[in-house]
């Protein structure tokens, strides 16, 4: 299987004020792959990710999505070139319902209307489907919104910490539900998370965010075993016994 | 609230209402000259109803009310046309055209600055109409009957060209209120950002929004002037874009027959009003306006729609086999 | 030329009028978010009420001067209990909804309290000219102005000077601007934003009723005044950046010098000279010059 970059970010640059947000960031995504964006509050893993989908514009630096400059260009442009995001908090029209808000979306990605009821199905919301979008439950309301984001078909999805606010017992349940959407439809990934159980789970290339710069980026295994990584981001060493586990024969 | 939109049913109830309108009128011809005016100013207010779908309220529309009103007065007076069609498209055009422009400047703000701003737009226009006598002065011009097919509409024919036009343009908006564009106005409302975010500009839904709300009150202005015979800057002083607003809230914002039903109640009750406490006017306007927002938000078309879903509820109830 | 300093002086006096009837607009806007289209009212009312006491006064051919000291009484009467009617009877009980719907009802008050005045002081005109002429004149030159124009002014400075220094300066006045700056904040951290807008409603509302007070010894008290100070008010406030002081008086007094720039040298477009400048400062600067930067939402 050929392996073309899909996204190709260039030496990126962001302040606020004093602040460092993004510091010489460049990072090629993979098309297919499904990235996991690791790092403490303020290390810079959303502010990446407001650049790639126009939210923020870089102070310097360029974003190239299949082979176009996207670097500035707004959120509906980008949206309409093929990348779509969710949100932390979901962004929903809370007084319209789960089919209504599909509808919506159906509607300005001159998709027939029809496909709510098979999107709904998809990702096990069909229950919901004339409940009002904002009484719906946390882990119903990141689906929708994540729903809404897949309505276009995009190329690429970003996924702003999907199962935060979504109980311990129901994130599996969730990310295994949207990961298998997102994966039959041949979807590139990437997903900023705090729970490293998740970024495990799911990822096949996880970079890892520190300070505005990237600290480490490669398999799951090596970032999350990384000194440096474990020291500012997961917060906790190495266990002893690993080391006990080197190889002896 | 039904997905499957029945464009059938669309075209009948418009047809129903300008049947149900035009036989009103006959039976009573001394509300037709109530009921003219009330519809057409019932037009202005549905440009209105489109813009406070998308959560914009607008304190301008008198801009073009006055505009369309005045496009007609003064052609006229200085070019001496009176055919109907010609000065009812010119009144319509002028007011899009002008609302276009404006557009461009009005479409990125938002809440208070908008309505604010279409406020002060409309005082420019009054400005400039009380001062150069050749607009007018403060006295403004007459409008004599229009003319069509080579006749002069009596005052019945003005009463029925008016309810037909009204169900014309009320069935056309309905449409477009039922279409991807029209239905996009409450998703801005409720989260702007999301829609960006979906690959849509709302900046340009709202731009959509407004030139159809001016040519609507451009439309109305036009009609409206017929009827009253007489047009003066005051037609875009403030408080006449507010009595515009009034009568959106009071009809409602659920579909395009709302703002009509808020136009012909708004003028009886100002009728009752003058006859028995002419002085009170506005305490009866900014009373039933606060009753309004307080107790019936979605204004007199609800109840409408309360009947409906009772009488729903009771056919579902006779199905169920009781 | 010798239109000039006429234009400058008529221009800042003017200014200082605009200050004084719109930095109740900002304040209530900039505390409560909340744009009070019943300000034209208010300033209405304060007007009726000062002329209502100074005629009072007068006719028991009691001490003029004192008069003036009736004229800042009359704004406080009206600031209060009008503050209090509407802003603790009414709008109290609707902070959860859209702004627009705020608006609206600030809308409908502004048209019962213009009825209200025709109801209670009738429709003629009511004049009092008195505490204006009491003063006399001052000449620069060939250009003759009244002396009670020093007071307009003298009240705008003052008023705008001490909110300033309250603000900067005294507990309440910091516990403000974090009210101003952020309401949910402020409530978590205790303090009792509803009072806050309560007393801030009723000082905007006094300020308003202060500059129709001043006002109305210099013109005829008619019902409909406050109609067109609403506009005025609103194109300072919107020039200056909702909610800023020092806005304020820079909208005031860039409108004031327009306006008198204006009348002096192209009467014609005086009337929409003030809604053009508001239009041009808005495309330029959206907020206004002073605007708030405002946080991220997502």
């Amino acid at each position: 299987m050929t392996s073309r970059t899909l996204i190709s970010a260039v030496g990126l640059h962001k302040q606020f004020g004093a602040v460092v947000a993004a510091r010489d960031i460049s990072v090629d995504i993979t098309a297919q792959t499904v990235s996991g964006l690791i790092g403490t509050n303020g290390a810079g893993k959303t502010t990446f990710v407001n650049m790639l989908t126009g939210y923020l514009k870089p102070d310097q630096g360029t974003i190239t999505f299949e082979g176009t400059d996207i670097t500035g260009r707004e959120p509906r442009d980008i949206t309409r070139m093929g990348i779509a995001r969710s949100f932390q908090i979901p962004q929903l029209f809370t007084s319209l319902t789960a089919r209504e808000n599909l509808e919506i979306a159906l509607g300005i990605a001159k998709s027939p209307l029809t496909r709510a009821h098979e999107i709904l199905a998809q990702f096990g919301l069909g229950a919901y489907a004339d409940s009002v979008a904002g009484n719906l439950p946390e882990g119903v309301r990141k689906l929708l919104d994540i729903s809404l984001a897949m309505v276009a078909e995009p190329k690429v999805l970003l996924l702003d910490e999907p199962t935060s606010g979504v109980a311990s017992d129901e994130k599996f349940a969730v990310m295994d539900r949207v990961m298998d959407v997102i994966r039959a439809a041949g979807v590139t990934v990437l997903f900023v998370e705090h729970d490293m159980d998740i970024v495990r789970r799911y990822s096949d290339r996880v970079l890892a965010f520190y300070d505005g710069a990237i600290l480490a980026a490669g398999a799951p295994d090596d970032v999350l075993n990384n000194a440096q990584v474990r020291q500012y981001i997961i917060g906790e060493p190495l266990p002893t016994t690993a080391n006990a586990e080197a190889p002896h024969a | 609230m039904n997905t499957t939109f029945n464009p059938q049913r669309t075209g009948m109830v418009a047809a129903a209402y300008t049947v149900v309108a035009l036989a009103v009128g006959y039976a009573f011809p001394q509300w037709q000259f109530l009921l003219a005016v009330a519809l057409s100013k019932g037009l202005v207010a549905l440009g209105l109803v489109l813009l406070l779908r998308s959560g914009l309220a607008s304190f301008g529309q008198g801009l073009y009310y006055c505009a369309g009103a005045y496009s007609v007065g003064m052609a006229m007076t200085y070019l001496e046309w009176n055919n109907l069609v010609v000065l009812l498209v010119g009144a319509t055009l002028l007011a899009a055209v002008l609302g276009g422009i404006l557009g461009f400047l009005l479409a990125r703000y938002r809440d208070i600055f908008f309505a604010m701003l279409t406020l002060a737009l409309s005082m420019i226009l009054y400005g400039l109409l009380m001062r150069y006598p050749v607009l007018g002065g403060s006295d403004g011009f007459n409008v004599y009957a229009p003319v069509i097919f080579g006749e002069k509409l009596s005052r019945p024919a003005l009463f029925a060209v008016t309810v037909i036009l009204t169900g014309v343009t009320v069935w056309a908006i309905q449409r477009y209120l039922q279409s991807r564009a029209g239905r996009l106005g409450p998703a801005i409302k409720d989260n702007e950002v999301r829609v960006e975010y979906l690959g849509a500009s709302a900046r340009r839904n709202i731009h959509l929004n407004y030139i159809l709300a001016a040519g609507l009150a451009g439309f109305g202005g036009g009609l409206s002037s017929f009827s009253i015979g007489h047009i003066d800057p005051d037609m875009a002083f403030w408080t006449t874009s507010g009595e515009f607003v009034f009568i959106a809230i009071l009809g409602g914002t659920r579909n395009a027959y709302a703002p009509l039903l808020g136009a012909i109640v708004l003028e009886l009750i100002r009728s009752l009003a003058y006859q028995y406490a002419p002085n009170t006017w506005q305490v009866v306007m900014g009373a039933s306006m606060l009753a309004l927002i307080v107790f019936l938000p979605g204004g007199l078309i609800s109840l409408t729609q309360r009947a409906l879903e009772k009488r729903r509820a009771r056919q579902h109830a006779q199905e169920a086999g009781l | 030329m010798s239109l000039l300093p006429a234009a400058l002086i008529d221009g800042v006096m003017y200014a200082a009028w605009l200050f004084l009837v719109a930095v109740g607009l900002t304040l209530i806007y900039g505390v409560m978010k909340i744009l009070n289209m019943a300000h034209g009212s208010l300033y209405t009312i304060g007007a009726y009420t000062a002329i209502t006491l100074v005629t009072q006064w007068l006719a028991g051919g009691s001490e003029p001067l004192f008069s003036y000291v009736l004229l800042i009484v009359a704004a406080v009467i009206t600031g209060v209990v009008l503050g209090i009617i509407i802003e603790y009877g009414l709008l109290r009980h609707f902070y959860r909804e859209e702004p627009v719907v705020l608006l609206l009802m600030t809308y409908a008050v502004f048209l019962i309290l213009e009825d209200a005045v025709k109801l209670i002081w009738g429709v003629e005109p009511y004049v009092a000219y008195e505490p204006y002429g009491l003063l006399g004149n001052f000449t620069i030159g060939t250009l003759s102005y009244p002396n009670y124009s020093f007071v307009i002014v003298g009240a705008a400075i003052l008023s705008g000077v001490a909110l300033a220094l309250f603000l900067k300066f005294t507990r309440y006045g910091k516990l403000l601007r974090a009210v101003i700056h952020d309401q949910e904040v402020s409530k978590a951290i205790n303090i009792n934003v509803q009072r806050y807008f309560l007393y801030t409603f009723i000082v905007g509302a006094m300020l308003a009723a202060l500059g129709g007070a001043l006002t109305a010894p210099t013109i005829s008290v008619a019902p409909g005044m406050g109609v067109d100070v609403i506009v005025l008010a609103f194109a300072v406030v919107v020039i200056g950046g909702l909610g800023s002081l020092p806005g304020a008086a820079l909208g005031a007094l860039i409108v004031g010098l327009v306006r008198s720039f204006a009348v002096h040298y192209w009467p014609e477009v005086e009337l929409f000279s003030i809604y053009a400048v508001m239009a041009i400062v808005l495309a330029v600067r959206p907020k206004g010059l002073f605007a708030a930067a405002e946080p991220r939402k997502i």
